[in-house]
């Protein structure tokens, strides 16, 4: 048994937003106005042992990146809990956050809108560690040359804005921040999406040799099916707030149980194949405000049955460190069968 | 038989403070009805400028400097600005990356298509609503009379691509244009769309330029490719020839470095360096100074090499595998 460094425990996040006053006031005629609540996150366990890099991977609004912040403490959840070795990630006071760790540190999707465009590189690399005591004083500046060489830059560019740089070379430098903290685990979430091809190539090597050479933990969330089985140890698929599958990335990929997870592997065009007709998922991704009783896939699953309308599907053992949440894995779909 | 679009020797500039930048360099090829071509490329590689170019809509301080645009034989360069107008949307149509941007966000769906068919069309407002309900059920929208009475805020992004696309389809032009249409779409949405935009080129007959910077879409979309780099089309093929056995170095890079062709975990073969600024392009072939096969002939302009219909621009080709 592997020991997990970070663990989340049945988190689940909503969002409410209150109804304005015209709201209210028009709800008092015809009985809306109340608050909407969006189910972000719902009852979500996951661990992540020393050293694995786990792929967190689901379309929009399936809660991903929700589920990034909160294990980087950015949001507190609603239900539930995320710690650290034990400790939890952030504390909250009245519903804020108020203290919150430096051990978690997220890569964001934009290079660009992530940097200062008013700080040299070397001053957003240092400040981090500056103010958290993690380099001694006297030390910042070797150190920072040091991590700007590690992500594959010079030195010399801490004194750059970061308009100088390209936006494969931003990225590096929203790594080697990250890296400054020195932190336990990273959360990068679309950190290569928003690169050209030739230079997410250039980033992932990077990661990899990171991974290797810092044995790196690493939450990687992204919506590029190819690119979370190159570099993640097992892989977590969401549908709607809710963690569907969850397997090594190896057999995920050869033999995907859920049927939301074969859909979305056969609507991925893939390099080479030759023009094919996509076997695409039918239907819209339902809105987290009022996801659809039961199994939240059912209205767009083909193998669909009746209890699948009715009865939230719980994660099941599907053996060799598999889990999936279906019931085609859990006695069936039919209502019958549950009562047999 | 003549090409439903048709480019020659395109070349679009633009004049900046700091000279003027060639966006679009020397660009020629050609679609067939019912087919549809995938014009590919990273970032300033001059592919959407090559789009925006054929649509007449490149503004001031750019401007097309040179070339021929054919659509049905008849070139559309030669138009005045009251012509093209007339044009555009009926024998050109344009499907953009952001449907939000595309659409008028404070008129109905219904009211917006019905204006859009009647620019081009004399007819009653309720036959233009009619022809704007079958574009939309042709791009599978369901239950269109509904949605046409809905405005694009209440539509999913999916869905306001759909609607996007049956705008464009509206005139059943002869050319569609589409420029990173499903880009900010999710995957199975992705699926979904790449599917009927396939059946809308057979069953319609109208070519389609499929502008994008991802290789696996077009492998599995398209019938012929055009690879561009700094401005200019450096490979050109069927899409079996140019996915199947690049003959350009830049080509071959970038699809080496898409993970799924590599073992999980091994180092992905990267091009080095980054994309060159149009305003500072090196001497010769623009892609020397990341190339592998480079030598010092490359600093004189690439030929033009084609073998059995696959087209590089290159001093150094691969051999055909």
């Amino acid at each position: 048994m592997t020991d997990p460094i970070l663990k989340i425990e049945n988190v689940s996040k909503r969002f409410t937003r209150m109804p304005g006053l015209a709201e209210r006031l028009v709800g008092k005629i015809t009985g809306g106005g109340k608050p909407v609540v969006v189910h972000a996150l719902t009852d979500v366990s996951l661990n992540v042992d020393r050293g694995e890099v786990l792929g967190i991977v689901g379309e929009s609004g399936c809660g991903k990146s929700t589920l990034g912040r909160v294990v980087t403490g950015i949001y507190a959840p609603s239900d539930g809990r995320v710690t650290l070795n034990g400790k939890p990630v952030a504390r909250e006071h009245g519903g804020n956050i108020d203290k919150l760790t430096t051990q978690v540190q997220m890569i964001h999707q934009d290079p660009f809108a992530s940097l200062n465009p008013r700080m040299k590189v070397g001053e957003t690399l240092a400040e981090g560690p500056r103010y958290h005591n993690i380099i001694p004083a006297g030390e910042v500046r070797a150190r920072i040359r040091a991590l700007l060489e590690k992500v594959g830059l010079e030195g010399a560019y801490a004194d750059r804005l970061p308009h100088q740089f390209s936006g494969g070379q931003r990225q590096r430098v929203a790594i080697a921040r990250a890296l400054a903290m020195e932190p336990e685990v990273l959360v990068l979430d679309e950190a290569v999406a928003s690169l050209d091809v030739s230079i997410q190539a250039q980033v992932l090597n990077l990661f990899m040799d990171l991974r290797r050479d810092l044995g790196l933990t690493a939450l990687f969330i992204s919506h590029d099916l190819s690119v979370v089985r190159h570099v993640c140890d097992r892989v977590a698929i969401m549908y709607l707030g809710r963690l569907v599958e969850l397997a090594p990335a190896d057999q995920l990929y050869a033999d995907p149980k859920h049927p939301y997870t074969s859909a979305l592997f056969a609507s991925v065009p893939t390099i080479g194949t030759g023009k094919r007709v996509f076997e695409a998922i039918k239907g819209e991704i339902p809105s987290p405000i009022n996801p659809p009783s039961g199994c939240a896939f059912h209205p767009r699953c083909p193998l669909a049955g009746p209890r699948c309308k009715v009865d939230v599907p719980r994660l099941t053992d599907a053996g060799a460190a598999r889990t999936v949440a279906c019931h085609l894995n859990d006695g069936g779909v039919g209502l019958r069968e549950v009562a047999a | 038989m003549t090409a439903a679009l048709e480019v020659r020797g395109l070349t679009t500039r633009f004049d900046t403070r700091g000279g003027a930048v060639t966006a679009v360099n020397d660009v020629s090829f050609s679609v067939e009805k019912g087919r549809i071509l995938g014009l590919v490329g990273e970032s300033g590689s001059g592919k959407s400028v090559t789009g925006f170019s054929i649509m007449g809509l490149i503004d001031a301080p750019g401007r097309i400097s040179a070339g021929e645009v054919l659509v049905d034989g008849a070139d559309l360069r030669a138009l005045s600005d009251e012509e093209m107008r007339k044009m555009r949307g009926r024998k050109v149509g344009m499907v953009f990356q952001d449907p939000m941007m595309t659409l008028n966000p404070v008129l109905r769906v219904g009211d917006q298509m019905a204006m859009a068919v009647r620019v081009h069309r004399k007819m009653s407002k309720s036959a233009a609503l009619d022809e704007a309900r079958k574009a939309l059920e042709t791009v599978g929208i369901p239950s269109a009379v509904e949605r046409l009475k809905a405005y694009p805020h209440q539509l999913s992004g999916g869905m306001r691509q759909r609607v996007a696309i049956a705008m464009a389809l509206l005139h059943s032009p002869s050319v569609i244009i589409a420029d990173e249409a499903t880009t900010a779409l999710d995957v199975s949405i992705q699926g979904q769309i790449l599917a009927e935009v396939r059946e809308l080129a057979d069953k319609t007959g109208a070519a389609i330029v499929w502008i994008t910077h991802d290789l696996a879409v077009v492998s599995s979309l398209v019938d012929d490719i055009c690879v561009m780099y700094a401005g200019r089309i450096v490979e050109r093929g069927t899409a079996e020839q140019v996915i199947g056995h690049p003959r350009h170095p830049y080509t071959k890079g970038l699809l080496d470095s898409i993970p799924s062709l590599h073992a999980p975990g091994t180092p992905l073969p990267q091009i080095p360096g980054s994309t060159p600024q149009l305003s500072r392009l090196p001497q010769g072939c623009p892609f020397r100074p990341r190339c592998p096969r480079a030598t010092e002939l490359c600093a004189t302009p690439p030929p033009e090499v084609t073998v059995e219909g696959q087209t590089v621009l290159c001093h150094h080709p691969l051999e055909r595998s």
